[in-house]
């Protein structure tokens, strides 16, 4: 079914998308909030720029949106796919705890921030390009993954992996990652750790259409936090 | 912030058919409850008095001195077409004293103004009494209703009403109060009928919901100046019907709410719009001792608080309705009434004109 | 030589003549203060562990056991405690940040304490609430703007989602983790049967309470842990965790050693890991980023549930609750300086927010003053000790209280203040399993409707005494309240006046 969203506002838009069974087309979609709030099944294409929470609390759906997104894309997400073809805002995938997000441009601040896992639930977060400061800030499960690969600077601002305590962050650049808060190690990946995350970037280079020799030209670095328990030492019973 | 107190007894007598007879009915059934006033407040309200100016706004109002008077009428003026105007004839009487300068305007909102102010007529109205009331010092505007007046003063109630000579005024329907307030406020205005257009409002008992009522009432903006009980319901009857668009026999329902437990027991739907009412309007709700006696334009209300706190008998005769604290005060003026009945705590009683009354 | 910087507070009095060494007292002290002697067939006490919670002196058989507070004293200082001294010594010791649990204990005014309440005398009867309709109900949530009819004329519900309460008391968020299994089991069970609400806090819902969803609000904090879909609609209401009383401003941190078995799963994060809820929520920076969440949910929940916003009393409490009355929110919580906590940092606990009862009657005021009280419901919460503290806030403004501290003690909490070890004797704030076994749910659940029915007498007496007969009309009713010993300023932030004024 195709929806043009003209003149229809937040909440008359997504009630409509809700009672369709089966796969939605949205054109002329300026702003409006809360797209696919909740979905567990069907796809959503989304031509034009969907406003804030877009997929929020997504529970299986698949979102593509073919322009840009705003902030808070794949908030508190529990499983199924978001695929932006372009840029996205800030608190990309907060508290996202399944699924999947693929960027193909860059994303804003504190990407993946208090990103969790648990046990089979893996959320990851690939970024084409680049991403602001706190990037995985209070990490706590699940893998972001930056790409960078439209620059030759570092692709992410500064404070990566703040409070961070569980999970994993990969950064492909070739220049090495600096001021690291000191519960958080780097290094470049083994072969192992790409293992791991090569069917994502597999997938990721098929929606995207960019080879893999590509992604794979230059350094991969891990982040990894230390412990389970940052802030074990802070304090004092009284 | 003080609250004023009273006990009271209240009175109505209203003709179905519209036919419009003197107002020394009204003081004889009042004065028969001389024993629930003690001296410091009565009044009256009566409708269909005006019928030579039925289409105008009359206002009446007290004036503590000239200047006072000037003000007002200076407001008056670049507000309304002020049709004629007069001092409202009184008695001199030995028993009412200290009274002010007491003034009837008939009037109508000048239609630039009026469409200046994007109010509807009768908003446009209230917002003017509002602002004499509380911005003129020494004014204050008691009646503001077409085809109807309130006469009140500081006094027994029968005294008031030969102060007023009400028996020459003719109208078809009058209600009446007699005060005993526990505080001596010798201020006219905080005598009752309260009105606002042509609701007009009398009221026995003192109500524990008071401040629950007025802080919720002045947040649609009426400001309660008298800190009366009679006042805050006057404001509520207003805006839950005029406003709100609530049936009187809605309004009834949200004042005096049917137990919840008698509500569960209703069949659908009155149950679900029983329900309804109770919670949108929670903070309407009257509890505590009331009998009421409300005057509008097409008739006459009674309610009883729903624990039926305060007395208060219903007489019919032909087309003649009493309604009045105690029986005697029927019986002294109809005394072979039809029917005579106490209408049940929280039970609405709305008489209106019969079908065909103009 | 080891020297000890200070001499424990309490001191454990054991009557040796009574005492016939059945070692109770040392298996049922989870912080080891109680030892036998082989040697000597004596028990020993070490008084340094012991935290008062009181849980020996109430298994004892011979009541051979009291805690007494030490005789041992400081010089004594004006200025300088000897609770301040002693901190400084801890902090010497450690480096570490002060960690306390439970509300305030610090010797703030109770204004709840200096007002009075209202009764009838010959103007208007007082009622008897054994014998005469006496009612609690409340709904929470906005009320329509306008009414609408059908063509018969009949009123059209068109009744914003609400909650209906049959008492104005809910059991405020204490969240699984920071609490055991059995005393949300307690809860979750006492709020079904007095028609009230339980509130998960951020913990997530255990799958074995999704039956009391009628009765349950759940918690979206900042942490969003074990939010979903599911959970969102598995509730009556749903809430968004700001702030809360006793630490404001401040996030949340369940230690690793709390993350096992079925809290872990509950969170939806590994055994052993922390959970952090971060300060603020990373998608609220702002007062209309709040609508945005607000709204998620109800999109999340297609606009069936009522949402809460929880907020600490601030110092600009009331223009921040004007804010989110704006935002499309339909009831919002204020938590006092005094509520209750699993663990927040002491100076945080101790010195940040303002009472309860100035901000409810501030922000009360605020959105009548600006007409849209009427949009929102409030709840007030951060220490409402006992019936008389509901009426008194509810005279105040709110339409309902959250009580927290009170349902634990009903628990059996003593209110030693140590929940953060999560060593609780009485089986509430711990996820040990042998402890956490000492609350038995069967009991716990009728202690607390046992409190609340007494509560709800309590109300209705007091409501009866001022002729009051239904909850409604107590709401926002600051003419039944009066003031003892407060100054000019402290009554007109009230809305009351002076005791026989």
């Amino acid at each position: 079914m195709i929806l043009s969203a003209y003149e229809l506002g937040f909440r008359l838009l997504n009630e409509r998308i809700r009672s369709v069974n089966g796969d939605v087309t949205v054109y002329d979609c300026f702003g409006e909030r809360f797209i696919g709030a909740g979905a567990s099944s069907k796809t959503i294409v989304i031509n034009g720029t969907p406003g804030n929470a877009l997929g929020m609390y997504l529970d299986g759906a698949t979102i593509i949106v073919n322009g840009n997104s705003q902030d808070a894309v794949g908030d508190t997400m529990n499983d199924g796919k978001i695929i932006i073809n372009g840029n996205a805002g800030d608190a990309l995938g907060y508290a996202m705890r399944g699924g999947i997000i693929f960027v193909r441009g860059d994303a804003g601040y504190r990407t993946g921030i208090h990103m969790k896992e648990y046990k089979d639930k893996k959320p990851v977060i690939i970024i084409g390009g680049c991403t602001g400061s706190f990037l995985g800030e209070y990490l706590a499960g699940g893998c972001i993954i930056v790409l960078g690969l439209n620059t030759d600077d570092y692709p992410a601002g500064e404070f990566t992996g703040v409070g961070m305590h569980g999970g994993e962050i990969f950064i492909r650049s070739s220049k090495p990652p600096v001021n690291l808060p000191g519960q958080v190690t780097a290094g470049i990946a083994g072969e192992e750790d790409i293992c791991r995350i090569k069917d994502d970037i597999q997938e990721f280079s098929e929606v995207f259409n960019i080879k893999t020799e590509e992604i794979f030209s230059k350094p991969i670095y891990r982040l990894v936090p230390n412990g389970k328990n940052p802030y074990k030492r802070l304090y004092m019973d009284n | 912030m003080f609250r004023n107190i009273s006990g009271c007894a209240i009175s109505g007598v209203f003709s179905k058919s519209g036919r419009r007879f003197s107002g020394k009915l009204i003081i004889d059934s009042i004065a028969a409850m001389h024993e629930r006033s003690n001296g410091l407040g009565g009044g009256f309200a009566a409708y269909g008095i005006y019928p030579e100016y039925k289409d105008c706004y009359a206002f009446h109002i007290f004036y503590d001195n000239e200047s006072a008077k000037e003000e007002c009428e200076k407001f008056l003026a670049s507000h309304f077409d002020i049709i004629t105007l007069s001092k409202i004839p009184v008695r001199k009487i030995p028993q009412i004293t200290d009274e002010p300068m007491i003034w009837r305007y008939f009037m109508v909102p000048l239609p630039s103004k009026l469409a200046d102010s994007q109010l509807d007529e009768r908003e446009f109205v209230v917002r003017c009494v509002f602002r004499i009331n509380s911005t003129i010092d020494g004014a204050y505007v008691f009646s503001s209703g077409k085809n109807m007046g309130v006469f009140k003063a500081v006094g027994f109630p029968e005294d008031v009403g030969r102060f007023y000579r009400l028996e020459e005024y003719e109208g078809y329907c009058f209600t009446a109060h007699g005060r005993y307030p526990t505080n001596t406020p010798g201020w006219w205005g905080g005598a009752h009928p309260f009105a606002l257009l042509d609701y007009s409002v009398v009221h026995n008992g003192e109500i524990s919901s008071y401040d629950a009522n007025r802080r919720n009432i002045e947040m649609y903006g009426y400001q309660c100046m008298l800190k009366t009980d009679t006042e805050v319901i006057t404001y509520m009857i207003d805006y839950l019907h005029r406003k709100k668009h609530l049936t009187l026999k809605e309004i009834c329902t949200v004042f005096a709410a049917p137990f919840w437990s008698t509500i569960e027991i209703m069949p659908y739907p009155e149950r679900e719009e029983l329900e309804y009412l109770r919670n949108a309007f929670e903070s309407f709700l009257i509890t505590g001792p009331f009998s009421i006696i409300v005057g509008f334009d097409k008739g006459i209300m009674a309610l009883n608080d729903r624990l039926k706190l305060r007395s208060m008998v219903v007489g019919e005769k032909d087309d003649m309705v009493y309604i009045a604290s105690e029986e005697a005060a029927i019986r002294v003026i109809e005394n072979e009434p039809d029917r005579v009945w106490s209408p049940k705590g929280g039970e609405a009683v709305i008489i209106t004109f019969e079908e065909g009354t103009e | 030589m080891a020297v000890n910087y200070f001499y424990p507070d309490y001191e454990i009095i054991r009557d040796y003549n009574r005492c016939i060494n059945c070692r109770v007292c040392e298996r049922q002290c989870a912080n080891e203060a109680h030892r036998y002697l082989d040697d000597a067939d004596k028990m020993v006490c070490d008084d340094a562990r012991c935290v008062n919670c009181q849980r020996c002196v109430s298994v004892c058989p011979t009541r051979a056991l009291k805690i007494t507070e030490t005789s041992n004293t400081f010089r004594k200082n004006a200025n300088w405690s000897e609770k301040t001294i002693k901190e400084i010594y801890r902090q010497a010791e450690s480096g570490g940040v002060l960690l306390s649990s439970m509300g305030n204990p610090e010797n703030y005014p109770v204004y709840f304490d200096k007002i009075l309440i209202n009764a009838s005398q010959v103007t208007n009867p007082s009622i008897d609430p054994l014998r005469e309709p006496m009612e609690t109900r409340v709904f929470l949530g906005a009320k329509p703007d306008r009414i609408q009819r059908g063509k018969d004329g009949r009123l059209v519900s068109n009744m914003p989602p609400h909650i209906t309460l049959s008492m104005p008391v809910m059991f405020s968020a204490m969240s699984y983790g920071s609490v055991s299994y059995n005393t949300h089991e307690s809860l979750a069970r006492a709020a079904a049967e007095l028609g009230i609400m339980y509130n998960t806090g951020e913990g997530g819902l255990h799958e074995n309470l999704y039956k009391y969803g009628k009765n349950t609000i759940v918690q979206v904090a900042s942490g969003r842990f074990g939010v979903h879909k599911t959970y969102l609609n598995s509730c009556a209401a749903v809430e968004i965790k700001i702030g809360q009383g006793a630490k404001p401003g401040i996030g949340g941190h369940l230690p690793g050693t709390k993350i096992v078995g079925d809290v872990s799963k509950t969170r939806m994060v590994p055994e052993g890991s922390d959970a952090i809820s971060p300060a603020p929520h990373h998608d609220i920076y702002s007062i209309e980023d709040l609508k945005q969440l607000v709204y998620s949910i109800k999109e999340a929940t297609a606009y069936t549930k009522p949402v809460i916003v929880k907020i600490a009393a601030v110092h600009n409490v009331s223009a921040i609750a004007s804010g989110i009355a704006r935002s499309g929110t339909d009831i919002i919580a204020i938590d006092g300086f005094r509520g209750g906590t699993g663990a927040a940092p002491t100076r945080i606990r101790d010195h940040v927010g303002i009472p309860i009862e100035l901000a409810l009657a501030s922000v009360d005021k605020r959105l009548r003053d600006e007409g849209i009280r009427n949009k929102v419901s409030l709840i007030a919460g951060g220490s409402i000790r006992s019936s008389a503290d509901v009426v008194k806030a509810i005279a105040l403004g709110a339409d309902c209280v959250y009580i927290g501290s009170a349902a634990l003690i009903a628990l059996g909490c003593h209110l030693c203040r140590s929940c953060h070890t999560g060593k609780c004797n009485w089986g509430i704030a711990t996820q040990r399993e042998d402890l956490a076994k000492r609350l038995n749910p069967d009991t716990g659940y009728k202690r607390l409707v046992n409190m609340l029915t007494a509560w709800q007498h309590e109300i209705k007496e007091m409501m009866g005494g001022m002729g009051i007969n239904s909850i409604e009309s107590l709401k926002g009713n600051r003419l039944m309240l009066r003031g003892v010993g407060l100054n000019e300023k402290e009554l007109e932030i009230l809305g009351i006046k002076h005791a026989a004024d």
